[in-house]
């Protein structure tokens, strides 16, 4: 029974292909995951709207939607009839073809990102041997795509959004993947589900997930902040800071390809919080060894909405960061410190497995940071802090 | 030769000609970006995983952004008034048609000294891995080397000079 409930939707898939003839069964199969991938993220896509706003409504103290259905639970079908409805305006200056393949273009290179992520045990489109490899190739691909939007707009809220937004991705994406290096390192393997399998082991009823490593730890609170940099989203949503661009790259987008940005936005973070999830949480595994009768896909997407809840908590949390502290923070410091953590990865996996690596690996790490921190600090001279005009 | 090669190559041929042919500059850069992704599914099609996916990773998420921004943030992305084509276009011509026979030349001659290879030789991530930092560890420490110098030069161009030092 439990082992039915694990791999349930891999039954029903075999179930459904059986039906056919031989010769059309593997494409059948295909075709059946991407259906079931292409319905099931826009449709926690518009679970995760509700409960956004719902969410930032409480940190500010107000209601949030509550007209549509019971909880405003209906909102989203509510937005979705009105973006389809809505009269697609494409500026008389716009480069209309540009314009038009922008939102495609996005929303299908994010869609492909789901492609290799082991969503439960068996649960994988794509069992590719360069898993990560083609996941960061699609990721890089959706900067060509937000270029798109804001040059062919023709507006200079659209451009300057757009050309923040690609310095910003191709800046974070360095440490997007060099956090993630540190993984392959240790597992040997650019297979994502080669990298669940690793973590899913236990000791003493604690899973060997990366994160509870020091090097995983500080490589998880980096690649934490370039996914957040990387799709764009607060502290780091400067390229569509609504009082300064009004809305980036997507101000001239109306109707249904407005609608295809802010999927694709939500898509991407789903996929970076399911690609976190993989590296370092262990994927698909239980978080003991007594609570594995739970199905391996109500842990990946538990996971996964966890990662969202934080996404969303930090957006209602923490003020936008400036153009040159983003910069400098990704390059002064976020960087150096993974690199560092690139060198303790090596240092541990040739440690042997005794208790020393532990000791040895957590010290360089938190005296570099504090180091860094400090020194960081101290040019920046801060000290107690005075208004010019509010005294 | 598979429907797909077709395809692919269509793509990759079709992006390369829009590259030279259209107007706007930026429109050239996204053709040539169509180029790169048509050349990258190419090197899929034969199963080479890690260039397909190495060309994508670095020339649309980086160099084709890096072109795109040079286009912006120079003068002249406006199109000239007296077309796009060069004045000795046809000298061009030649000089292109004279590379394109040398290399192809070059490719069909070499046929013969692979004729004894019968399997086609399966490369997976893995083994190029484990030859680059086995085998040509010290070649890709020397390429290593030379982008960061580049990259520490780059910075020097691009930094501001200390108030002293004007």
């Amino acid at each position: 029974m439990i082992a039915t409930m694990d791999q349930i939707f891999v039954l029903l898939q075999h179930w459904l292909v059986a039906f056919l003839p031989a010769s059309l069964q593997q494409a059948a199969a295909v075709l059946i995951s991407v259906v079931a991938i292409v319905c099931l993220f826009p449709a926690l896509f518009a679970l995760t709207t509700v409960l956004e706003r719902k969410g930032l409504g409480r940190i500010q103290n107000r209601i949030g939607p509550n007209r549509t259905g019971p909880y405003g639970i209906l909102q989203p079908i509510a937005d979705g009839i009105k973006s389809l409805t809505k009269e697609d305006i494409v500026p008389l200056s716009a480069n209309a073809p540009v314009h038009f393949l922008a939102p495609l273009v996005l929303v299908v290179a994010v869609f492909m990102g789901f492609a290799v992520l082991p969503m439960g045990r068996n649960m994988v489109l794509v069992d590719m041997d360069a898993g990560l490899l083609f996941y960061f190739a699609m990721g890089a691909s959706t900067e060509v795509a937000v270029f798109m939007a804001g040059w062919s707009s023709r507006n200079k809220y659209s451009l300057l959004g757009a050309m923040r937004a690609v310095a910003q991705m191709i800046s974070y994406e360095v440490v997007l993947l060099l956090s993630s290096v540190a993984v392959v390192m240790i597992a040997g393997s650019l297979s994502l589900t080669k990298i669940v399998e690793a973590q899913n082991q236990y000791t003493f009823g604690i899973p060997h997930w990366y994160i509870f490593t020091p090097w995983g730890f500080a490589g998880f609170i980096m690649y934490a902040i370039a996914a957040t940099a990387e799709t764009n989203r607060s502290p780091f949503d400067l390229p569509e800071g609504e009082s300064e661009l009004v809305a980036g790259y997507h101000t001239e987008y109306s109707g249904f390809k407005f609608a295809l940005f802010f999927l694709g936005e939500y898509l991407a973070m789903f996929s970076i919080s399911g690609l976190g999830t993989t590296l370092f949480l262990g994927g698909w595994s239980a978080p003991f060894s007594f609570l594995t009768f739970i199905p391996s896909w109500i842990w990946f997407f538990s996971k996964l909405m966890l990662s969202i809840f934080v996404f969303i908590w930090m957006r209602g949390t923490l003020p936008r960061l400036r153009q040159d502290q983003l910069m400098n923070f990704a390059w002064k410091f976020v960087l150096p410190f993974t690199l560092l953590n690139l060198m303790v990865t090596a240092l541990w996996r040739f440690m042997g497995g005794g208790w020393e690596r532990w000791v040895v690996c957590s010290a360089i790490l938190i005296v570099a940071y504090v180091v860094m921190g400090r020194a960081g600090m101290y040019r920046e001279h801060f000290g107690p802090r005075r208004y010019r005009y509010a005294e | 030769m598979s429907p797909v090669f077709y395809l692919v190559s269509a793509l990759a041929v079709a992006g390369g000609l829009a590259a030279v042919m259209l107007k706007n500059t930026v429109h050239c850069a996204l053709a040539l970006t169509a180029a790169f992704a048509g050349l990258a599914l190419l090197f899929l099609e034969l199963d080479a995983q890690f260039a397909g996916f190495a060309q994508i990773l670095v020339y649309i998420g980086a160099v084709a952004i890096l072109i795109v921004f040079a286009i912006l943030l120079t003068r002249g992305s406006e199109t000239p008034k007296d077309g796009v084509y060069s004045r000795n276009w046809l000298a061009g011509l030649v000089i292109a048609a004279a590379v394109f026979s040398v290399l192809g030349w070059a490719i069909l001659q070499s046929l013969s000294a692979f004729s004894n290879e019968t399997a086609v030789p399966t490369v997976t991530v893995h083994d190029i891995g484990v030859a680059l930092v086995g085998r040509y560890v010290l070649p890709l420490e020397i390429v290593a080397l030379l982008l960061t110098a580049a990259t520490i030069g780059a910075v020097i161009v691009a930094m501001h000079e200390k108030d002293g030092a004007r």
